[in-house]
């Protein structure tokens, strides 16, 4: 009981990385520290308790997305041709949106779609 | 819950590959990425031992990953290739100035020589010029039928066997699309080519056909390669957009996609029947030129006379709106008597022509002077073929031809002769002038490359 009041109460802290020209939608910031709110404090309707990278997504996009949000996310994902790496690696050996964020973890969001 | 790496090295996958599906570790990553890139040039022979070979470098991430494996595969296979990095300078500041340092960078990084050209250099102009002429409407048009030629003038200048460009699989299915979606036939038949050019001039090769974007740029951060991404400052292309978004929406679907797009783009044959523009040389400036007249020609003619919208839209619009300016011209002066009478004046036109051509050598600029006379030359081929006298004509393409010292005397001229009857008809069946700017300029201003 005592456990589960603390996981509830503490805020989750992860690094947010941008690149490939992602960051020009965010101030043209590279590398954050951010620190989630326990998501029944953000997103009192929602069911579950446990962070995912679908919830992360709603939190960026109204704490850290500048511009044209649309050039990031498309429905309730990331716009396709921006990469997701979860500590380094891909994505879509986690899950995808589904994967449930732990404490200190790096993501990073890369574009493919910035031209040179 | 870490993935293994698919080969079952025993180390943890990091990505899953779009292609094939697999999972697949850093390492063997990087030797999948790198030896599929490998066969991809020895099974299309894009190279021999010993050539020179520029690589198109704008500093973004295909020409950089492009430019670190030919390094890497240069070595390790023992090409015995001469590699050095070309690039264009737009003048777009804020964007390619930029950029033009991380090619620098790159310079350094792989010990490669680097050649900038700029815009400016080479027509007098630079894209923020050219953007305070025509707006943000058309720009793309000039800056991607410029960079084109630019490379070629460039690799020219270098003296090298061929051209390397960073077009990955997405770009080339993006553009088997596009051809798709404006029916654009003749570009459909030559866009999944792997080498391009016609004789006389330096072919263009694409090394990472087969490389999805994805691998480019999970290549590029695992290898910590330094490139820049931003988007051009001006507007991008709306239309090429469109149809990348759309290829992006397939891909996340079904990655198979982009290598089912360009087999399809390399196996549709084409009926006999549909026209299809024969890649020659531009009579100005002898360079590639699927017209008489290149289109770099007509552009710059347009911004040197005032006129920026010529040679944006058909080139029947192009020629009247010369025809307008060239009328007015003559009156303003009170000449336009003597100009009919010089026009139909077959020795004038010779010896204007040898000072022309002496002319041409020393400036690109000097178009402004010349190109009443050419234009006047298309004009009467058109609405009285009597004025054209074939001896003139073949004197002028002799003249042009030693100058350039072009070997295929007898098929260049057979196809420049040609070009007086068919040019009309075939510029109004194949919408092809509005479109060259379309696969050029997606490369660099926010959509990919720098053109087929």
């Amino acid at each position: 009981m005592n456990s589960k009041f603390t996981i509830m109460a503490e805020t989750l802290k992860l690094n947010i990385q941008f690149g490939g020209g992602a960051e020009l939608l965010f101030d043209k910031i590279k590398k954050r520290e951010v620190e989630l709110p326990p998501l029944k404090k953000f997103k009192p309707d929602c069911q579950s308790e446990k962070w995912t990278i679908r919830e992360l997504l709603l939190w960026i996009k109204e704490n850290l997305l500048r511009e044209r949000e649309e050039l990031f996310l498309q429905g309730d994902s990331v716009r396709p041709g921006i990469l997701v790496l979860i500590n380094d690696t891909d994505w879509e050996l986690y899950g995808e949106l589904e994967y449930v964020l732990q404490p200190a973890d790096t993501i990073m969001f890369i574009s493919t779609l910035h031209g040179g | 819950m870490p993935v293994p790496c698919r080969r079952g090295c025993g180390k943890n996958a990091v990505l899953k590959r779009p292609k094939t599906g697999d999972a697949l570790c850093k390492e063997c990553f990087f030797w999948a990425f790198e030896t599929e890139i490998h066969y991809t040039i020895t099974k299309a022979e894009l190279f021999n031992k010993g050539d020179s070979v520029a690589i198109g470098a704008s500093g973004g991430k295909d020409s950089t990953v492009l430019a670190y494996v030919l390094k890497t595969l240069n070595q390790r296979y023992n090409y015995g290739l001469n590699l050095m990095l070309l690039s264009i300078d737009e003048g777009i500041t804020g964007y390619r100035d930029d950029s033009l340092e991380t090619v620098k960078q790159n310079r350094d990084d792989y010990e490669m020589p680097l050649k900038i050209l700029s815009y400016k250099d080479l027509y007098g102009w630079t894209m923020d010029e050219i953007v305070a002429q025509i707006g943000r409407k058309n720009n793309c048009t000039f800056c991607g039928v410029f960079r084109r030629q630019a490379l070629d003038r460039g690799a020219a200048m270098l003296g090298v066997k061929c051209i390397a460009t960073g077009h990955n699989a997405d770009d080339i299915a993006e553009t088997v699309l596009m051809n798709v979606l404006r029916g654009d036939i003749a570009r459909l038949k030559r866009c999944t080519a792997i080498t391009t050019g016609s004789e006389g001039t330096i072919p263009r090769v694409k090394p990472l056909k087969y490389t999805y974007e994805k691998e480019i740029v999970m290549y590029a951060h695992y290898k910590k390669l330094v490139y820049f991404s931003t988007e051009c400052v001006f507007a991008p292309n709306a239309y090429r957009g469109h149809a990348r978004a759309l290829l992006k929406d397939m891909e996340k679907i079904r990655p198979a996609c982009i290598m089912d797009i360009i087999y399809s783009g390399e196996t549709m044959s084409v009926k006999e029947e549909v026209s299809l523009p024969t890649q020659r040389t531009c009579t100005r400036c002898h360079f590639v030129s699927s017209q008489e007249v290149c289109k770099a020609c007509v552009l710059l003619e347009g911004l040197n006379k005032g006129l920026p919208k010529l040679g944006i839209g058909k080139s029947s619009k192009a020629k009247r709106m010369l025809e307008e300016y060239n009328a007015k011209q003559a009156e303003n002066e009170g000449t336009l008597k003597d100009a009919i009478k010089d026009l139909n004046d077959t020795s004038s036109i010779v010896a204007r022509n040898e000072r022309i051509s002496g002319k041409k050598k020393s400036a690109n600029k000097e178009n402004n002077d010349t190109c009443n006379k050419n234009d006047c030359c298309g004009r009467s081929c058109k609405s009285n073929p009597s004025n054209v006298d074939p001896v003139t004509s073949n004197k002028k393409l002799d003249m042009l031809l030693e100058q350039f010292g072009l070997d295929d005397k007898e098929s260049v001229k057979q196809k420049l002769n040609g070009v007086c009857d068919t040019n009309e008809d075939s510029s109004e069946v194949t919408p092809f002038n509005e479109q060259e700017e379309d696969d050029t300029c997606s490369a660099s201003c926010g959509g990919s490359h720098i053109g087929f």
